[in-house]
């Protein structure tokens, strides 16, 4: 950052004085004796940054609206929402929403059930990854290319939907737990990645001097490697919670219980197959039935804004991690 | 951020590199094979879950691909029932659907590709020129975020928003003066709410790949080219724009090589009775008549599949081989 700063004011040495004098793009003002000059800014340029500054000023905007909005609506008055009141800020604002959520057993479960889920693949998937990245950043390990090979061609080639489920039907894995762990607990792409990383920051000589100390691979790994990849670890764990939160697909594939619903595939059922039915809300008596049905569209609101937060409050939480990588990966060279 | 930016250029650069092999140089004096293998037992166990996982879950699947040709048997599994050659990849070819299905494929993606290949370039290149480094670093943050949830939210933000009766979108254009839309349902609304959602979506998180590599020109060449009286724009075009040249064509060529089977999940979600007609692809279609039929069809789906991944993966060899004699750069 520090270097591109510096790169925006470009002076003038003493020396070229006389030559930069004649170039007409140092106004007469601006040459003063012993203060370097600033090469003006051509107008087009201060022009281009003005319409960039607005254009993704109107990018942010279009991105941070839907989520305001939502918002505003899931805290609203219902009917404030429907007559189209509510553009940005909420009207009458209560809660009414967040409680009804807490009292449909099938959001509340599709939630829990996507925490165990999320939970089970982040920790498997982060294991699997950097053992295996590990291993496969080792120089000295025999028949290194081949196992390069042989994970890059998944990549490329996959056998598809229907022989994908065959197998997970023979595993006998189909409409239990295990299916929406085992299936999303690796990904080739993070363990090159994994790989990559650990070629860049775990040097050669680390090694050597620790084998010279008597320390096993094994050793090596759990005591120097692990630690060393705290941010590592911590980019893997984002990503894998991440993708098992969001996932929906294999969810409607393998599991026919309800009960083992993920989160997603219960937002799918109730926002876009429209399946809310009020009078599964517990502990409500018959006659407040019309009221909940009201409630309906803005228990939706609520349940998008429910199923942002883990991801959206993971990302800042995870990002100083990041941080701390780039700061480890330019120590290193 | 940088970091995983780095290592995703990294990881591009370690696919070239593996796939030819040549930079690896032989050691002189070197244990035998065997011994090397014996000292190495702790690694292979480090590597040994990760590998078990690719074997059953991508080569176990990949080996089962031979159900496309042949009568699947639910008695016999992946392995059994009689071999019918390529009858089912013919009944595919002749069927009613498959005009309609890989026109509504191709074109979905084709359209995908316009819009967000070069949205997150020009996204990427905007943001690097603005002077406002914070106002740069803030609106970048912002970008990535819709990156992290769900297609099932985005879908749903869509639907909710988009409501004919209580959608806020509608209730605007109804103050507006401008008739009632029913987005979701309308056929010819389905292809552009795809594509511009999957922009909203992934645009920003894309551009980082391309921040990374805008942060790796030296600002040598930016003032040198200031001096000599270059405007911004000229200097987009001339510096910063052959510095993320060869990562685009990377990213393109997977792109085309992918551009049959990705993103089919939010069709499925967008899908419905009304945009049958555009939004029926080849990966819903493989769904529908594979899983959701009641009585499934497994290897009629399977050779659909199996079509789908042979043709990505001659797209991706012809286009690859297209950028390297065009752009002299390549993914191998």
């Amino acid at each position: 950052m520090r270097t591109q700063n510096r790169s925006e004011v470009i002076t003038t040495q003493p020396a070229d004085r006389e030559a930069a004098v004649d170039t007409a793009t140092v106004p007469r003002s601006v040459r003063r004796r012993g203060t370097p000059r600033r090469i003006s800014e051509p107008r087009s340029d201060r022009l281009l940054n003005v319409v960039s500054v607005v254009v993704l000023s109107a990018i942010a905007v279009s991105i941070v609206y839907p989520f305001v909005f939502i918002a505003s609506a899931s805290l609203s008055d219902p009917g404030a929402v429907n007559s189209g009141e509510v553009v940005l800020w909420p009207i009458g604002v209560n809660l009414d929403a967040y409680q009804a959520i807490l009292n449909y057993p099938e959001i509340v479960r599709g939630f829990l059930n996507s925490l165990l889920y999320s939970g089970a693949v982040m920790v498997l998937g982060t294991a699997i990854v950097i053992a295996g990245g590990y291993a496969l950043s080792r120089s000295d390990l025999p028949g290194r290319n081949f196992f390069m090979v042989v994970f890059v061609i998944t990549m490329l080639f996959s056998g598809g939907m229907i022989p994908l489920y065959l197998v997970a039907q023979s595993l006998g894995i189909l409409n239990t737990a295990w299916a929406m762990i085992l299936p999303s607990c690796m990904s080739v792409w993070q363990l090159i990645v994994t790989r990559t990383y650990f070629q860049v920051t775990v040097p050669k000589e680390l090694l050597e001097c620790s084998q010279l100390d008597g320390a096993t691979d094994f050793s090596f790994f759990f005591r120097v490697v692990v630690p060393l990849a705290k941010p590592l670890i911590a980019v893997n764990c984002l990503l894998f919670a991440v993708a098992s939160w969001n996932a929906y697909f294999n969810a409607l594939i393998y599991l026919t219980d309800p009960n083992l619903y993920p989160l997603p595939l219960v937002m799918r059922n109730l926002l876009i197959e429209n399946t809310y039915d009020p009078s599964k809300l517990t502990n409500i008596d018959p006659s407040q039935l019309a009221q909940a049905q009201q409630l309906a569209a803005k228990l939706k609101y609520a349940l998008i804004i429910i199923a942002c937060i883990p991801p959206l409050v993971a990302y800042p939480f995870v990002q100083k991690h990041f941080v701390k990588g780039m700061m480890l990966g330019s120590l290193k060279g | 951020m940088t970091t995983m930016a780095e290592q995703t250029t990294n990881f591009v650069d370690t696919l070239r590199v593996d796939n030819t092999g040549k930079t690896r140089k032989k050691l002189k004096h070197q244990l035998p094979l065997g011994t090397r293998i014996r000292r190495a037992w702790r690694l292979y166990v480090l590597l040994a879950p990760a590998l078990v996982w690719v074997i059953i879950f991508c080569y176990w699947p990949m080996y089962g691909v031979q159900i496309a040709f042949r009568d699947f048997s639910p008695a016999t599994g992946l392995t059994g029932g009689p071999w019918v050659g390529l009858k089912h990849f013919v009944r595919f070819v002749t069927s009613y659907q498959f005009e309609l299905v890989l026109k509504n494929t191709v074109i979905l993606h084709m359209y995908e590709l316009l819009v967000a290949f070069p949205v997150p370039i020009i996204l990427a290149l905007v943001l690097n020129a603005v002077r406002q480094k914070r106002f740069s670093r803030a609106v970048q943050l912002v970008t990535y975020a819709p990156n992290f949830i769900s297609v099932v939210v985005v879908v749903g933000i869509m639907v909710m928003l988009l409501d004919p009766q209580a959608g806020v979108v509608n209730n605007l254009m109804g103050i507006a003066g401008i008739p009632t839309v029913n987005f979701m349902g309308e056929p010819g609304w389905f292809r552009h709410l795809f594509v511009f959602s999957g922009v909203w979506q992934t645009a920003g998180f894309s551009a980082i790949i391309y921040l990374a590599a805008l942060s790796s020109v030296p600002p040598e060449l930016h003032e040198a080219a200031r001096v000599d009286g270059a405007t911004r724009l000229r200097r987009m075009w001339h510096i910063d724009l052959p510095a993320i040249m060869p990562i685009a064509v990377i990213l393109l060529v997977l792109n085309i090589g992918n551009i049959l089977s990705v993103g089919f999940e939010k069709v499925l979600l967008m899908q419905n009775p009304l945009n049958l007609d555009v939004s029926q692809v080849i990966g819903t279609y493989v769904y529908q008549v594979g899983l959701e039929a009641s009585i499934p069809q497994y290897s009629y789906a399977t050779a659909i599949g199996f079509f789908n991944s042979v043709v990505g993966v001659v797209l991706l060899l012809i286009v690859n081989q297209m950028a390297r004699r065009i752009a002299k750069a390549g993914l191998f």
